[in-house]
């Protein structure tokens, strides 16, 4: 996908025409697609309002995080918008803070975005307020970390500890025997 | 109970009809499906509910293969993550390699050269009737129809050769670059390509003849695993699950990439919105890719031009001046070890086999990357299952699972 730098342009002017500062977003011209900025109480009034306003962005592409570690807010949510019929992309990007890991949920407003925001869960530790089902996804579900949030070493805290456990439960005779 | 079950045990379970224990109308029964199953494609597991034969609910159990992947990104830097974007979806090649290259040269500001999109359209439109293949031969086999899977194989293996003769690898060849591609094409992978595709819409007609207007196979999928337009926009169904739904959305026509505006092909849709419709779909992407594959190989035979982007700032030297020149050396061991990428952010799609796959890349100057993310298509079809196959038999998960074409390895990155 690759839209040219101009049409970025007149996306963005349009796009901070049709918002104009409703929900004290700030629009900016992003280097693929125009980007905004909006505070995560009114983040829910944007989304629904991109989804049903014209073009009607009904596509929730991407929902993922940024750990920008040393900023304060640390904590970027990134939500990528597709209009299929005006075929216009947008992003739009909350903060939150580290003791503040808090965002409200959208899947009130996208079904598919249940999996997403689970994901976002497990690796960020991000709670999403309202989400029916917040359990981790990818990682097992006693683990206690979340491994993409910048202090999380690579090679992982405790790499052998799934094997000492299960080498201690081998060593332990089964109970009735 | 303890110790060994008996006969007297399993007695309770025996059909009376009428019974409180009468198996039809029993207590709801947890199944555990996979993550071994050979019908799940996978480590996919799934925990149904099921009444007799009635699915009452589905948790989809997904991180068998999490391999922490973004992490690993975050600390190898851009250019040493090629090699694992490979082993998100290797059903696929080239086209995880063609995602990310497509991210860091819009952040980079590389332009790529003529003659490497028309190769890398070519190896990514071989990839995706590869990928189709495995569709169409692994459902079949699933659903009864063993030949299947035999007639793709023959044809896979022979794209197999290709990227063979072209990488040297059959599988995980880490062969698109950034600022072009790794080797250029020979004469004689372009033969063997237009030999291919010469050949392959006859083989497709063969598949047709075998499935299309079978009995069993349209039994078994029409009807089945039904999702409408605003449903599959809704769940985030991309590729040719939505197109099976009557969306025309395609990236390569959207927003095209590679110069695919050139190139003259159609986007198969079916209003179906079952498992038959996007059967229908990907047999006649098969079609449509044989042909851009076609045209992107005459393209290439008239074609003169450099596989590779000249901007030293980047683009990895070219292998053999490496072997035997101490300035490229020294460039290469530059650009592998601190290659630092402009700050900024962007957000790079691509139309996989399986929908929209990309990477969302955040730069903040250094060679680390600040954030990869894998957008992946399969992990969002999964999400779909339990609205699919709830209510239905438990027989038609196979065909659910077959129908929605994932791969675990892009899922759990």
């Amino acid at each position: 996908m690759r839209i040219p730098p101009e049409d970025i342009a007149a996306q963005t002017e349009t796009l901070r025409g049709t918002l104009g500062g409703r929900f004290g977003e700030t629009v900016a011209a992003g280097a693929d697609m125009p980007v905004v900025e909006v505070p995560r109480e009114r983040v829910i009034e944007l989304l629904l309002d991109l989804r049903d306003g014209a073009p009607g962005h009904r596509h929730l592409s991407m929902l993922t995080a940024v750990d920008r570690m040393p900023a304060d807010p640390r904590f970027e949510v990134v939500y990528a918008l597709y209009s299929i019929e005006a075929n216009r992309w947008l992003r739009v990007n909350t903060r939150c803070g580290e003791f503040d890991a808090v965002v409200p949920s959208v899947t009130g407003l996208w079904p598919g975005a249940n999996w997403l925001e689970r994901e976002c869960f497990d690796m960020f530790g991000i709670r999403f307020d309202g989400h029916p089902d917040l359990r981790r996804i990818l990682m097992p579900e006693d683990f206690p970390h979340h491994p993409l949030r910048k202090e999380f070493p690579r090679e992982g805290i405790e790499p052998d500890r799934l094997y000492r456990d299960w080498a201690a439960q081998r060593a332990q005779p089964e109970p009735g025997r | 109970m303890s110790g060994t079950a008996t006969r007297s045990d399993f007695r309770q379970f025996e059909f009376m009809p009428g019974a409180p224990h009468d198996p039809l109308h029993g207590e709801p029964m947890l199944l555990n499906m996979g993550p071994q199953h050979p019908a799940t494609h996978g480590v996919l597991r799934l925990r149904i509910v099921i009444d007799g034969e009635v699915i009452l609910a589905v948790d989809p159990d997904v991180g068998y293969l999490h391999r922490g992947k973004e992490k690993m990104a975050e600390s190898l830097g851009w250019q040493k993550f090629f090699p694992h974007t490979d082993r998100m979806d290797y059903l696929t090649p080239v086209m995880p390699n063609l995602a990310f290259a497509l991210g860091l040269e819009k952040l980079a500001g590389v332009e790529v050269p003529e003659r490497a999109q028309a190769i890398r359209v070519m190896f990514s439109e071989l990839g995706r009737i590869a990928s189709h293949l495995i569709y169409t031969g692994t459902t079949g086999i699933d659903l009864g129809a063993v030949t299947m899977f035999f007639y793709c194989f023959r044809e896979r293996e022979r794209i197999y050769d290709i990227l063979d003769a072209w990488t040297g690898h059959r599988m995980n060849n880490t062969y698109v670059r950034l600022g072009g591609v790794a080797a250029d094409v020979t004469p004689r992978i372009l033969d063997m390509v237009d030999e291919f595709t010469r050949e392959f819409p006859s083989k497709v007609d063969e598949y047709e003849q075998l499935l299309t207007r079978n009995v069993i196979w349209v039994e078994r999928n029409r009807g089945v695993a039904r999702i409408s337009a605003e449903q599959a926009v809704a769940m985030g169904l991309t590729g040719p699950n939505l197109r099976a739904s009557g969306v025309a959305y395609d990236v390569r026509r959207a927003q095209p990439y590679c110069g695919y505006e050139t190139y003259d092909f159609e986007v198969p849709t079916s209003t179906d919105g079952d498992a038959y419709g996007r059967y229908l779909v990907r047999i006649a992407e098969l079609r449509e890719s044989c042909k851009i594959a076609r045209q992107a190989m005459e393209r290439l035979r008239g074609m003169r031009g450099d596989h590779l982007a000249h901007d030293t700032r980047y683009v990895l030297p070219r292998k053999d001046r490496v072997n035997d020149s101490m300035e490229e050396l020294i460039h290469q061991f530059k650009v592998v070890t601190a290659m630092a990428l402009p700050a900024g952010e962007v957000y790079q799609l691509i139309e996989s086999s399986k929908g929209e796959f990309g990477f969302f890349l955040v730069s903040d100057g250094t060679p680390n990357p600040v954030r990869v993310h894998a957008r992946s298509p399969s992990f969002v079809s999964i999400q779909a299952i339990p609205m699919l196959s709830e209510g239905r038999l438990l027989s038609d998960m196979v065909a659910v699972i077959g129908s929605l074409d994932f791969v675990m390895g892009e899922c759990d990155r």
